[in-house]
């Protein structure tokens, strides 16, 4: 069996990946997907350690499926509040979001 | 632990409850209100919200000795019961300033987000269960970002949304990271278990630093300290002016009061390094809020940069790590919350008469409204500091903390940065009470002026009357330590 540590390299690189989408892409869409990225590890993470520490515990899969919840939420709304910018400026740039500084 | 159901949890629960009702309550009037009817929404809010205030000081009263109700999910304490009874207070002040025509076609939705967001702030205070606690975090923040990005017609409204959703939903990502490290070395997600499992687990103290960390950038966020804090000028620019009101006030207890429980519940091993980790928070918001804000010409960002360093006074109460320091956290955020409050009621009122949020705005509203004028005075002077307004207190009880626990370095520079933030705030009051060209009087809503009221006299009873709220500050702290 593929011992437990290379499932949490895997999620400690994926978010990684995620966390440089975030702070790197400019593209507004495309930073919400970076935070999915995130979440995701955050899941990969927590299955592992379900599946090989804490097997007969929900609280894992309750913790998984919770979260995955919330990302849903959260892209919902995320989204939103894109497509209002967008309809708007005709842009989704995120440094084109420049009217808020000083 | 027990995990059996018993009526009287849904006593516990009640105030919670009472505030899921209010939102159905208040969806379904704005159905059917029509036209200028819709402002009285907000006096049915308002009166709700007093209602919740009620039942939770009736029967949402903790024991002698904290319980866990629902499994471990929630701990009915002194914490979740003033924090409560704080987010109440704030969210009431909110929907009453907010009642104009600004935001009257859609102000029945803004209360009701208003109001589930006051029911994740409640949740967040008493969770005591990692999941319990992420999923109330989510439910404060979503109808947050709905509330900043809340004119859709005005695009630096959106633009605050947008960016105040980016940066909310990064950090919380952060958090849960470290959340699901928490969760799989120790097997439980009871914040109260984890302690335990992780000292007879032998993890090290390192990886336990080590994920304090990741969750403190959660935190940090929710509180606005630095080096966190980016996204709090922006949006509160952006927002509407009662909506920056709540985030600066509500938002923040409700982020210091998981920051506290789980520092103190999760990572009592550590308690010394996650110390200095605050202290230096601390030091950094005090000194970028108050030296950034001197710059500023626009008063939202203005006060957004004060309340960087306001939650750096906050962090040097949690910093001493002391039942002392988190009690005088505790004033300090009741006080803060009445006098933020007080002072974003008048920008809202400024920005909406004169059109500019410019501190030019402000020349001659002594003149104009010389109540107004004297209640803005009162709110700069209590951010300030000065006694006898309830600013004084909240910065002697911290800076006091501080010393007891000899980080007489952290007090030296509160005050020194008080001295800085103190000139800013003066500068605003000399315009204030600058002669202007302009002498017309400003008109007030009877909504505006009830919540001008109540953080007015916030201000006066919390820094004249000290005893009550001390007391409740020191029960509160008992809860946590």
């Amino acid at each position: 069996m593929i011992p437990l540590a290379w499932y949490l390299i895997f999620a400690a690189m994926l978010f990684c990946v995620g966390l440089f989408g975030v702070l790197a892409r400019r593209n507004a869409v495309a930073i919400l997907m970076g935070i999915e990225l995130m979440l995701n590890a955050v899941n990969v993470n927590l299955l592992a350690f379900w599946r090989y520490l804490w097997a007969p515990k929900v609280d894992g899969q309750v913790f998984v499926s919770i979260v995955l919840i919330a990302a849903a939420a959260e892209a919902v709304v995320g989204l939103a509040l894109i497509i209002s910018a967008y309809r708007r400026r005709n842009t989704i740039a995120a440094e084109d979001m420049d009217m808020l500084k000083g | 632990m027990d995990l059996t159901f018993q009526p009287s949890m849904l006593l516990a629960i009640l105030p919670e409850l009472g505030l899921a009702g209010l939102a159905a309550i208040i969806l379904a009037l704005d159905l059917i209100a029509k036209g200028n009817q819709k402002i009285l929404l907000g006096w049915v809010t308002a009166g709700g919200l007093l209602v919740v205030a009620v039942m939770a000081a009736l029967f949402a009263r903790p024991a002698e000795q904290p319980q866990l109700i629902f499994g471990g999910m929630l701990r009915v304490d002194w914490p979740a019961f003033t924090f409560r009874l704080i987010f109440l207070l704030g969210a009431a002040v909110t929907v009453l300033l907010g009642a104009s025509e600004h935001i009257s076609k859609r102000y029945g939705e803004f209360c009701a987000l208003v109001v589930v967001s006051t029911l994740g702030m409640s949740l967040m205070a008493s969770a005591s269960n990692l999941i319990m606690l992420y999923l109330a975090i989510e439910t404060t923040s979503l109808p947050l970002y709905i509330l900043a990005g809340f004119r859709v017609l005005d695009q630096k409204s959106v633009e605050a949304g947008i960016k105040y959703l980016l940066y909310g939903a990064m950090t919380s990502a952060v958090m849960l990271y470290g959340f699901s490290l928490l969760w799989g070395f120790t097997g439980t997600t009871n914040l109260y278990e984890i302690a335990d499992l992780a000292k007879t687990g032998g993890l090290s103290p390192l990886v336990l630093g080590g994920t304090a960390m990741l969750v403190l950038v959660g935190f940090g966020f929710k509180i606005s300290a630095a080096p966190f804090h980016f996204w709090a000028p922006d949006v509160y620019e952006g927002a509407p002016t009662p909506v920056a009101g709540f985030l600066s006030t509500a938002s923040k207890a409700a982020g210091f009061a998981v920051l506290v429980r789980v520092l103190m519940a999760v990572f009592p091993e550590v308690a010394s390094f996650w110390s200095l980790v605050v202290g230096i928070l601390a030091a950094v918001s005090m000194v970028i809020g108050n030296f950034l804000a001197l710059a500023q010409r626009n008063i939202k960002r203005l006060l957004a940069y004060s309340s960087i360093a306001q939650a750096g006074y906050m962090l040097v109460g949690v910093a001493a790590h002391s039942a002392f320091g988190a009690a005088g956290a505790v004033y300090y955020l009741a006080s803060y919350l009445v006098t933020n409050l007080a002072a974003f009621g008048i920008v809202w009122l400024v920005g909406r008469e004169v059109g500019s949020d410019d501190l030019d705005a402000y020349t001659g509203l002594g003149r104009r409204n010389p109540t107004v004028g004297l209640a803005m005075l009162a709110a700069l002077l209590s951010l300030g500091g000065i006694p006898p307004l309830s600013g004084f207190f909240g910065k002697l009880l911290v800076f006091g903390a501080a010393v007891q626990a000899g980080q007489i370095w952290l007090a030296v520079l509160g005050v020194l940065t008080s001295v800085v933030g103190l000139y800013y705030y003066l500068t605003v009051l000399k315009i204030i009470y600058r002669p202007g060209t302009d002498e017309h009087a400003l008109p007030v809503s009877a909504s505006w002026r009830v919540a001008l009221l109540v953080c007015v006299a916030g201000i006066l009873f919390l820094g004249t009357v000290f005893a009550p709220m001390y007391g409740l500050s020191l029960s509160t702290a008992g809860g946590w330590f």
